[in-house]
């Protein structure tokens, strides 16, 4: 484990390469091919919605269809031209989530004409597609943003710390209202911390992992020095602490399982994740017993029914049951559902219930492992990086997505106590879907770095300076 | 590294896959509990989610489905709802269903596994048929005859096809328009709640859950006790009865409003209506004998359905020889629903055998198969044939000679009986004009309908309340409208 773990920029031994023929094999046909399918896919959604709304095709799918089909043409040439090796799903799929949220967002539209998420949304993605050009087009190294490292920390805290100042909404003050858009601060924050921590961690993770004093006799145990660990801690502490006062849950939940998996990848201590999950128990605990917030999802979780036994009709978490429960196994078709019920919050945290009604089992097992799959490729870009600030990131960015997938998706389906958050992609909300545009744009990058280093020689786009010519003879071999 | 990032990348799966177990215990191993959750309300948007299939009087619907847009998405309609609302009842989103919309409510709203060809393929396509059609036997004329001939008064009148069973008209005054309760909006709420506070009850189905004091025309039922047990063997035979009666037991007399009822003879007694003598003909009957014809007859019996359930009419079974008096003339605890003297018209009319009544002539799918028909009506044998004979006899003197003169019809022959039902404490409220009879066109074989009106109105003067006078004329009209309905083919 030592000598592993000191080698942060050779190849690992113990990590099987595949043949280099494969790995260079840039796959944009492929990404092409599954983009084009995550469209029609979308599309055929639209205009199963319509069918089974109205018994026509809505007027709009020619509309909806030409949006989503040239925001994915944008962002897949994008892919071709700056990041030629990347991984070819992570495209395909969040075109895909992202086109089936929108889907999703519309049929509810349908039940409350009054107000209409789906246009807003579309407005959202293509700024979401548009930074994801902008980061795969300008950011040529990952590894330059560690140098951002401590501008990112400071950017996080006062994202974080913004809220405080604007109102509560629904009991949660984790909005930012102005001049008519409200922004979650939160979800920009998440890959600002997640860049800081992969950075520092990075930058320490010798020092975290083998200095310091042992308190207990197991190794395992053993504390690094305050000096190392205080800065980090203290971060985190703020940004839980900032996100337990703006009653945040889901986010100061995630930015706590992103803390402990990140320190745990970068110095191998199981310790830490003991230390972690006990302050976890700890701290949940406390929370759920002292603040009524926290306790009452607590109490809802326990007992979802307890409102209808009290005579005051189905709460928000037994209709989402009732609406996970009526899908079935194969669902009751798009547009057919009746998961309006949950209320007001069924296009944002609720997104998920409808997708169980109206695609069953079937579809949500489906989504599930388009979020499982898009994760992993997260990590096997992070497995394959040679530094260790890029495989500290890109673990990290996946586990946002797994961690932020599981809280919500635990919640709704009654797994966990119900905290708000935007599911990836799926959910209404500007902010989540710009954010997560943006980590696939990292992870794209990530994992074009990632395959491009098993390259035999100097890369064409690479930051040591390649000719352009070089590329065309690279493309006739593969073939 | 490289191992601590499997790992993390491992848990991320142990995330997923305990997501994977929930949502099938969620939508799978457990949805068939969250789905019967009574705050659940998918059953009811998937019940008004299509229109509602149709009751049919006369080869036409008498409802309707209005498309409303709303989450519960179709309202019933209801052409003549108050018309027809007796046999229809309602089909309320909020105040649930009633009458035929009851009882046949799994055919209406298409959850009736019978209304499709493989019902295990709709267990698994969850879908719902399309609301299947309830035909109806009443018949449009006769029912808008009797709904005429009470017109504002309060009252009820059933009429039946005495062969077969078939109910040809039901209803019911003072009514309403089930329409009004179809909805759930504040309109529905208030109409409700007018329709429940109202004095004349409208809703109340008067003509089968509503049972009254049937008086003289129970003695169609004395009468028919008296033959088969032959205590009467002579229609034409003194019956050496006094008048007044003092009733067994008591010092009570018991007297006649008409002349010459002291030693009538049962005709005489019949056509005109002889308090007297039927009292003494019940004591001599006998309670047992008396109460097993009315059971004969259908008293007594609490499991009459059509296929809503009907009202027990009652007889008691214990009794001193002073209420058997009573009761044998209609009063004391003797009641009835109008349906239920209907089944008695019937029973003479029919040669001594009642079917049970029906009001639903078959169900179908909404394309037109048959799904269920009438099928077989058990017979009862309520008297001897002989016996139905001689009354049929007696009632056809009612109308030419005695107290039933307005319910003659010409081209016919029309049997029938008059009463005048006293109630109330001391007999002091306004009594209840009572009509029952058949009727028979002069070319048919057999008496095609048979009737039973019932008029209770608290604004008559209580002298101008008789049988003969404000029952026999709706009765004759109702006559008129099913003889002339089947003369035409």
């Amino acid at each position: 484990m030592t000598t592993k773990a000191g080698t942060t920029l050779a190849a690992d031994p113990s990590d099987p390469s595949p043949p280099p023929a494969v790995r260079l094999l840039r796959r944009r046909g492929v990404e092409f091919t599954l983009t084009v399918v995550a469209v029609l896919l979308s599309v055929y959604g639209y205009c199963a919605v319509g069918l089974a709304r109205y018994g026509t095709v809505p007027p709009g799918a020619a509309d909806y269809g030409a949006g989503l089909g040239v925001l994915a043409l944008l962002a897949h040439l994008v892919v071709r031209l700056r990041a030629p090796y990347a991984d070819p799903l992570l495209l395909p799929i969040a075109v895909l989530l992202n086109g089936l949220g929108l889907v999703l967002i519309h049929r509810l539209d349908l039940e409350t004409p009054a107000d209409q998420a789906a246009p807003a949304q579309l407005n959202w993605s293509t700024l979401g597609v548009a930074l994801f050009i902008a980061v795969v087009a300008l950011l040529r190294d990952h590894r330059v943003l560690q140098r951002y490292a401590y501008v990112s920390v400071v950017a996080a805290l006062a994202l974080l710390a913004l809220p405080i100042l604007f109102p509560p909404v629904n009991g949660a003050r984790i909005w930012v209202r102005i001049a008519g858009f409200s922004l979650q601060p939160s979800e920009f924050a998440k890959v600002l911390l997640a860049l800081f921590f992969a950075s520092y961690l990075a930058a320490n993770r010798n020092a975290l992992a083998y200095a310091g004093r042992q308190i207990w006799r197991f190794r395992r145990l053993q504390l690094p020095a305050g000096r190392v660990l205080g800065p980090i801690v203290t971060i985190w502490l703020l940004s839980v602490g900032v996100l337990v006062l703006e009653r945040d849950l889901g986010t100061s939940l995630l930015f706590f399982g992103l803390f402990v998996i990140m320190l745990y990848v970068a110095t191998g201590r199981t310790g830490w994740i003991a230390v972690g999950l006990l302050l976890a128990c700890v701290g949940a605990v406390a929370v759920g017993w002292l603040e009524p917030h926290v306790h009452s999802r607590v109490e809802d979780w326990l007992h979802p029914f307890a409102s209808i036994e009290a005579g005051q009709g189905a709460g928000q978490l037994a209709q989402s049951l009732f609406a996970f429960a009526a899908g079935g196994l194969l669902g009751t078709g798009l547009g057919l559902g009746h998961s309006i019920l949950i209320g007001f919050a069924a296009k944002s945290d609720f997104i998920l219930a409808t997708a169980g009604e109206e695609l069953g089992l079937a579809g949500l097992s489906a989504i599930f492992l388009l979020y499982a799959l898009l994760v992993e490729r997260g990590f096997r870009a992070g497995l394959a990086l040679r530094d260790a600030f890029g495989r500290l990131l890109a673990t990290g960015l996946a586990s946002i997505i797994a961690l932020q997938v599981f809280v919500i998706a635990g919640g709704v389906t009654g797994l966990i106590p119900l905290t708000g958050m935007a599911m990836p992609f799926l959910a209404q909300g500007g902010s989540s879907v710009v954010t997560n545009w943006v980590i696939v744009a990292l992870l794209i990058r990530l994992s074009d770095s990632s395959r491009r280093q098993y390259a035999p020689g100097p890369l064409p786009g690479d930051p040591l300076g390649e000719p352009e010519g070089r590329d065309g003879a690279r493309e006739g071999r593969s073939a | 590294m490289t191992t601590y990032i499997r790992r993390a990348a491992a848990l991320c799966a142990l995330l997923l896959l305990a997501l994977l177990v929930n949502a099938t215990r969620v939508q799978v191993l457990q949805s068939r509990a969250y789905d019967d959750n009574p705050a659940n309300r998918r059953p009811e948007i998937a019940r008004w989610g299509q229109p509602r299939g149709d009751i049919v009087v006369g080869g036409r619907p008498v409802t309707g489905s209005t498309d409303t847009g709303e989450q519960l998405r179709y309202e019933r309609t209801y052409r003549d709802g108050p018309l027809y609302a007796p046999v229809t009842g309602f089909a309320s989103q909020v105040y649930g269903t009633t009458f035929l919309e009851h009882a046949q409510d799994s055919v209406l709203d298409g959850s009736d596994p019978l209304l499709s060809f493989l019902p295990l393929w709709n267990d698994i396509t969850r879908d719902r048929n399309a609301g299947g059609t309830v035909v109806t036997t009443i018949q449009e004329a006769a029912q808008r005859a009797a709904y005429l001939g009470l017109g504002t008064r309060r009252g009820a009148v059933a009429a039946l096809e005495p062969a077969t069973g078939r109910v040809l008209a039901l209803v019911s005054r003072p009514s309403y328009d089930p329409g009004r309760l179809s909805g759930n909006g504040p309109e529905a709420a208030e109409a409700w709640a007018r329709l429940n506070g109202d004095a004349g009850r409208p809703m109340l189905n008067r003509a089968v859950r509503q049972t009254y004091p049937p008086g003289s025309t129970f003695k169609v039922v004395t009468a028919a006790a008296a033959l088969d047990a032959g205590v009467v063997t002579d229609l034409d035979a003194p019956t050496r009865s006094p008048d007044p009666y003092t009733l067994p037991g008591t010092t009570t007399s018991l007297a006649n409003e008409v002349e010459g009822c002291a030693n009538a003879s049962l005709r005489y007694a019949f056509e005109w209506s002889c308090n007297t003598v039927f009292a003494k003909l019940g004591v001599d009957v006998g309670l047992g004998a008396m109460a097993d014809t009315a059971r004969a007859f259908g008293f007594n019996d609490p499991g009459l359905r059509i296929p809503f359930s009907v009202a027990p009419s009652s007889f008691d079974t214990e009794m001193d020889r002073a209420q058997l008096a009573l009761s044998s003339i209609g009063q004391y605890d003797t009641r009835a629903t109008p349906l239920q003297m209907a089944l008695v018209t019937a029973a003479v009319a029919n040669g001594g055998s009642v079917r049970a009544p029906y009001l639903v002539e078959r169900t179908t799918t909404a394309s037109g198969r048959t799904v269920a028909g009438s099928g077989t009506h058990p017979l009862r044998q309520a008297m001897n044939p002989t016996t139905a004979r001689r009354l049929r006899d007696l009632m056809r003197g009612v109308v030419e000679d005695g107290t039933g003169a307005n319910a003659a019809l010409r081209h016919a022959t029309v049997g029938g009986k008059t009463g005048t039902a006293q109630h109330g404490l001391g007999n002091s409220g306004t009594p209840f004009a009572w009509f029952i009879g058949w009727a028979q066109s002069d070319d048919a074989v057999e008496p095609q309908v048979a009737v039973a009106v019932v008029v209770e109105d608290a604004e008559a003067v209580r002298g101008d309340i008789s049988g003969g006078g404000d029952a026999a004329p709706i009765a004759r009209e109702v006559m008129r409208a099913v003889l002339k309905a089947s003369d035409v083919p």
